[in-house]
Parts: structure tokens; C-alpha cells; sequence
């Protein structure tokens, strides 16, 4: 029989700690799979972040490095800088990119790092307990806004994909969702262009990949899908933002 | 060899694979893995397509489909 579909072989083949139905998992995959595809695991060092993340070096199969709350992007830059021939990614989710690591992520985006950043927005604190992260909607529930985020007291949530997209040295970014087997074939696309822009030297890579975390939402997996999809993307819109080429789209 | 492939002990009972599959022919087994989950199943061969969405959208990376 002819294979369809086979696990990525840049994972190590053991289950992960990760809450049933978290995407988070899903997004291993797909950086997996390009890893895979691009034939550069033996080349490839990732950094794992603070967060649920955390143990993404025991996942992943290739070289790891684990960097302290935030600091991924610095982290991530001092091995490209070592490493020249590396493929370097940092891997993120938003409290620590968006919140503890705002200031890294700028400023290796201005440097041009040639780094490919995986940033998991889930609009939550997922590792620490669902306290309200950088990204956490107006009104959305969490355990530090129990009556829902509120405009004059938290501010609005932080675009981090349009945000970058603004700075010269980001050459691709673009914002995925992994709610349906449309949008993830659409991430599993933008996760390689990521790669390639980095490969080919073009500079800074960030692909946000909109994602659920079931446990501190309240909600089934299917049921957080859903609700990702009607509250996230009208907020946060998906598309490329800006690309080596130059252009920008709606995805 | 059966069209879809379940790496059963990895498996934790979210019921993505269930609710994708476009033929709904995976089913959640009424006994418990391991984990103390209970795994995914394919209920019903004759109906899939082997199209791969089952795996492509597990986040636990328990499935793998081939196509006869
Ligand atoms: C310096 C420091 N401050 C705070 C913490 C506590 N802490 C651990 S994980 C985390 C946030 C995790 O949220 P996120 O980055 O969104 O990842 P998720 O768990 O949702 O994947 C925080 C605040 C820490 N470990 N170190
Ligand atoms: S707490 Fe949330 S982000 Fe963390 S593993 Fe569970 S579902 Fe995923």
C-alpha cells in the first residue's frame, strides 16, 4: 500500500505531555514536516521556550537548546551567529514572545536575524494556569480577568504578525490557523516558506500560528476549534504579511 | 495492513480524527489505553477514502493512512 500519510521523522517517536486536543501538537508536526522536506535535520537546532513548550527539545528530533522566559529570539541568535551553516528556529508561545520576549522578538526582527520564529498564539497562559496573556481577547474569560478582559484596564490584544510586518528586516510574515484541515494545510505552507526564507538568506521568519488550548479555555478540542475560528480570526486575520517577494495576502 | 495506522498508546481520546474524518468511519473504542484514554479505531475500512486527514490533523501524531 502506498503511504499517505507518515509521522514526521524530525519527531521522536514518544508521546508528548501536551492536553488532549492542544494544538500545539499540531504545529510540532508541521515544523517537522519541513524539516523533512527541506532534508536539514542534521543541521537544525530549535529553541524551546517557558510555557507548555518547554520540553519541545524531548519531542523534536534534532538539536535543542531550551532558553530562559522570552529570550528564544536572543538565544536563537547567538547559534546562528556560532553556527553559520545552522537552520535555527525558536519556537514560542505568546506570553512568552508577546508579553516577557516583546522586546527580543523586535529587536531580532530589526536585526534581519535569519531565524525562523514558530509562535503559538492561544490568547493564554496555558503552562501557568489560563492567566490572561498579551493576545487574550476583550471580554474573554481567564483566570486573571474572570469577568473578561476589559479595553480600559488590559488595553487591546497585541497583533504581533502586523507589528512585525512593519519592520524592514522581517522578510516573511504570516498568520496560520490550525482549527481545520484547510487552515493547516495553509500553515503547513507558510511553516516552509518560513524555512525557505531563512535558507535563502532573506532574513527574519515569523509565522503565528493561531492554536487552542482546551484545558484553560473550558472547552472540548472540537468545541475550542470552533470557537477559535469565530472569536480569534475576525481579530486576528490571517494572511502573509509581508514576503521576500514583497507582497502580502489574505489567506 | 489496514488504511489507517493507530499508534494506539500515544493516543489521547480528543476526537479531532473523529470529527474530520469526511466518511466518519473512526469511532472512539470503549476500552482504555494505557493512558487511561480511549483510543481512536477505524469502525468502518470499507468507507475510507485514505484520504489523510485523520493524520495530517491529529496533534499527537498516533496516525499514519495508506492508500491500497
Ligand atoms: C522569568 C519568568 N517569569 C514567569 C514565569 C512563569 N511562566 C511560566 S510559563 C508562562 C507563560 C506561558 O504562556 P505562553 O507563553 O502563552 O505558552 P503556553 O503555555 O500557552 O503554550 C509564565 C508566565 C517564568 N517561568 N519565568
Ligand atoms: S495547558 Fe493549554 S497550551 Fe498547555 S498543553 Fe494544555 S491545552 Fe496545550
Amino acid at each position: 500500500m502506498k503511504q499517505v500519510y507518515a509521522v514526521p521523522k524530525a519527531l521522536q517517536p514518544r508521546a508528548t505531555h501536551y492536553c488532549p486536543g492542544c494544538t500545539h501538537g499540531i504545529a510540532h508536526k508541521l515544523v517537522a514536516e519541513a524539516i523533512d522536506e527541506l532534508g536539514v535535520r542534521d543541521r537544525t537546532v530549535g529553541v524551546a521556550p517557558v510555557g507548555c513548550a518547554v520540553f519541545a527539545y524531548d519531542y523534536f528530533d534534532c538539536d535543542f537548546q531550551q532558553a530562559s522566559h522570552g529570550r528564544a529570539p536572543a538565544v536563537a541568535t547567538g547559534i546562528r551567529r556560532a553556527l553559520p551553516d545552522a537552520v535555527v528556529f525558536a519556537y514560542q508561545g505568546d506570553g512568552d514572545l508577546a508579553s516577557i520576549g516583546a522586546a527580543e522578538i523586535v529587536h531580532a526582527a530589526m536585526r534581519g536575524e535569519r531565524i525562523t520564529v514558530i509562535f503559538i498564539n492561544n490568547a493564554i497562559y496555558g503552562m501557568t494556569g489560563g492567566q490572561m496573556a498579551p493576545t487574550t481577547l476583550v471580554g474573554q474569560k481567564t483566570t486573571t480577568s474572570p469577568a473578561g478582559r476589559k479595553l480600559e484596564h488590559a488595553g487591546s490584544p497585541i497583533r504581533i504578525a502586523e507589528m512585525l510586518s512593519t519592520i524592514p528586516g522581517a522578510a516573511y510574515v504570516a498568520r496560520v490557523a490550525l482549527s481545520s484541515p484547510a487552515h493547516v494545510a495553509r500553515a503547513k505552507r507558510a511553516i516552509r516558506k518560513a524555512f525557505d526564507t531563512q535558507l535563502a538568506g532573506a532574513g527574519f521568519s515569523l509565522v503565528e500560528c493561531l492554536s487552542t488550548c482546551p484545558t484553560n479555555w473550558g472547552m472540548a478540542p472540537i468545541e475550542a476549534m470552533t470557537w477559535l475560528e469565530e472569536n480569534m480570526i475576525p481579530y486576528y486575520p490571517l494572511g502573509e504579511f509581508r514576503t521576500p517577494e514583497g507582497g502580502a495576502s489574505n489567506g | 495492513m489496514s488504511k489507517v495506522v493507530f499508534d494506539e498508546a500515544k493516543c489521547k481520546g480528543c476526537g479531532v480524527c473523529v470529527h474530520f474524518c469526511p466518511k466518519k468511519v473512526i469511532q472512539m473504542a470503549d476500552r482504555i489505553n494505557a493512558k487511561g484514554y480511549h483510543p481512536a479505531y477505524l469502525a468502518n475500512e470499507g468507507d475510507c477514502i485514505s484520504c489523510g486527514t485523520c493524520g495530517r490533523m491529529c496533534p499527537d501524531a498516533v496516525i499514519e493512512v495508506f492508500k491500497p
